[in-house]
């Protein structure tokens, strides 16, 4: 169970470190092993920076960052059960080493005893887990593969490990559609094997797809989250409305969205960052606009 | 996706470098190494070098180069190799002892300066924040600190006249600029999604320093090391020519310096001033040479084959 409680991250920035950054809000959340929660936002909402705070990569600045009741403390034994993969597969692999050496540095660290003959056939068994012919991969060099080549051998490579939890962060901007549809099936099996994946994202269909869950950030904070299917079904911030509003179908032409006037909730005491639970599973909070009755009294 | 260099990689026929031993890189960098024209060119004319540096003043019968042997001025011919000097110096004689002279501070400058350089610059870059900027300040202190009168006032202060210690203090001297350069490349290199993949795979500090970002600038380290190495060679040329290099020995500096003193190319004796300049010409144009055919070695996307 991951567990983010009122998680904060500031950077430095300007000259001489002078001003300060809020990249991250006092967001909370939860993420049960089997289940898997997908965090949607633009550019520089911050989704990117909790996947990093989560995997340990990027210090939290305030607030708790638990995983089964631990903090996060970045070291072996946290790597062993919480793995990531990322968003540009070219940038994941040392272009100077084979790309299968992501392998050989997973055995060097977790599986030192086990025998060649043994940790090849593991090797082999997650490549052809995540649908691709050994034959083809192995032994070359990452600029000789395709991204949705490396981007699944990021995958297996995190197979090979006990994983409890998985950081997905954009891995399919850089596939194509049929791809993608496997390496969503993927996680899929992965969820059925009892995984918690945080599934980072701006594509909200592809988050409705497989997520329990649904988080919306904006600009660092939560606007709304709860239950994918109630948070979609019934989006009551104007935010999370624009967003559905701006999903292209492909049974209609484009036509332009109707502006939100008003914020859908301003009452119960959505203040600041406090979300207010509208229905069981189900959060928002204040837009903040105008006519919200309590933020601009 | 319009990088790929495949335009099908699924179901190309896996030309997957047979040629190659598939085993550790080591073993895979010197199956190129070996097949690598320029790098061989290289590395044969350096050992070649080397070596009469290393034996040519053993098969001497005189051990003193600098000794007036021969007759004034003579060109070459079959005692003199490469003629004598004005004052009847055997310029052969002189020439491998300088040899020798010239790769030892070469060698320790170059390497004491690199091995700082890289400590530093490594270090720097990729720690960051308080470390870097102790770092850089000691960095940038030393970079406008004037080597050449520093390097000066310690040689006359201490009476420095051996060729290890001028190589000591040369190399204690001539890093910055090239720690400047690994810190900026680490900069860069440390922010790539492959370090922190590392990390995730339980890789520390220095292994991910030394078996990470290091591989990807290996031909620039040896670069660099080349360019300290003549580097220092030539500030050890300079402070032959004021005075405070060797008293005993002599260099392929010192050398090229009495020529120039004593009007050897106005008085046409050029077999004085070419050996110790096409020494010195020949010996870095070579580590450069080698630098390129590594830079096809230690770069995947660089090799033809």
């Amino acid at each position: 169970m991951l567990t983010l409680d009122r998680v904060t991250k500031t950077f430095r920035a300007g000259a001489f470190g002078g001003g300060s950054v809020t990249a991250v809000d006092r967001v909370s959340f939860e993420a049960a092993p089997g289940e898997l929660v997908s965090l949607i936002g633009e550019s520089g909402s911050g989704k990117s920076t909790i996947g990093r705070m989560v995997l340990g990569l990027t210090g939290v600045s305030a607030g708790s960052l638990t995983l089964d009741g631990e903090q996060v403390r970045p070291g072996k034994d946290f790597y062993r059960r919480v793995q990531g993969v990322f968003q540009d597969p070219f940038s994941c692999y040392n272009p100077v080493f084979k790309a299968d050496r992501v392998f050989a540095l997973v055995r060097r660290a977790y599986h030192p005893g086990v025998s060649d003959k043994e940790w090849a056939d593991r090797v082999e068994k997650a490549v052809r887990d995540v649908r691709l012919d050994p034959g083809q991969v192995l032994g070359r060099y990452p600029h000789q593969l395709s991204g949705g080549q490396l981007q699944r051998l990021l995958i297996a490579r995190a197979l090979l490990l006990d994983l409890r939890f998985l950081v997905a962060d954009e891995i399919t901007s850089m596939l194509d559609a049929s791809t993608r549809i496997d390496v969503l099936n993927l996680l899929a099996g992965l969820k059925e094997r009892g995984l918690g994946v945080l599934y980072i994202t701006h594509d909200l269909s592809l988050g409705t797809y497989l997520a329990e869950k649904t988080v919306v950030l904006r600009k660092g904070r939560v606007v709304e989250r709860g239950d994918t299917q109630k948070v979609f079904g019934n989006p009551l911030h104007p935010y999370t409305r624009t967003l559905l509003a701006a999903v292209p179908r492909l049974n209609q032409p484009w036509t332009s969205a109707e502006p939100v006037e008003a914020c859908a909730y301003h009452e119960g005491g959505a203040r600041d960052t406090d979300l207010h639970e509208t229905e069981p599973g189900h959060f928002v909070a204040c837009a903040g606009l105008p006519d919200c009755g309590r933020t601009s009294a | 996706m319009s990088t790929l260099p495949d335009p099908a990689p699924e179901t190309a026929a896996a030309p997957a470098a047979p040629s190659a031993p598939a085993a550790k890189p080591g073993s895979e960098w010197l199956h190129y190494a070996v097949r690598n024209p320029k790098l061989i060119i290289g590395a044969v004319l350096v050992v070649i070098l080397l070596a009469v540096g290393v034996v040519g003043p053993m098969l001497l019968d005189n051990d003193n180069p600098n000794e007036y042997v021969g007759p004034q001025a003579a060109a070459p011919d079959g005692t003199y190799w490469m003629g004598t000097t004005t004052f009847g110096q055997d310029v052969y004689a002189q020439f491998v002892h300088g040899l020798r002279a010239t790769f030892l501070v070469g060698v320790v400058g170059g390497a004491i300066a690199a091995v700082i350089a890289m400590v530093v610059g490594f270090l720097a870059g990729y720690r960051g924040g308080l470390v870097d900027e102790i770092l850089n300040m000691l960095t940038n202190i030393v970079l406008v600190l004037p080597a050449l009168a520093v390097l000066l006032i310690i040689n006359a202060y201490m009476g420095v006249r051996s060729v290890a210690v001028q190589g000591l203090f040369i190399g204690l001297t001539s890093w910055p600029w090239a720690a400047r350069a690994i810190r900026a490349q680490t900069f860069s290199l440390r922010t790539r999604e492959f370090v922190d993949l590392a990390r995730l795979s339980g890789s520390g500090t220095w292994r991910i320093v030394f078996r990470e970002i290091a591989p990807n600038m290996s031909s620039y380290l040896f670069m660099m090391f080349i360019l300290l190495f003549g580097g220092s060679i030539l500030i050890a040329s300079s402070l032959d020519f004021i005075g405070l290099g060797p008293t005993e020995g002599v260099s392929l500096g010192l050398m090229l310096q009495s020529a120039q003193q004593w009007s050897a190319l106005q008085l046409g004796m050029w077999w004085w001033f070419i050996p110790p300049g096409a020494g010195i010409t020949a010996i870095v144009g070579a580590l450069y040479v080698a630098n390129v055919g590594l830079d096809e070695v230690f770069n995947p996307k660089l090799r033809e084959s």
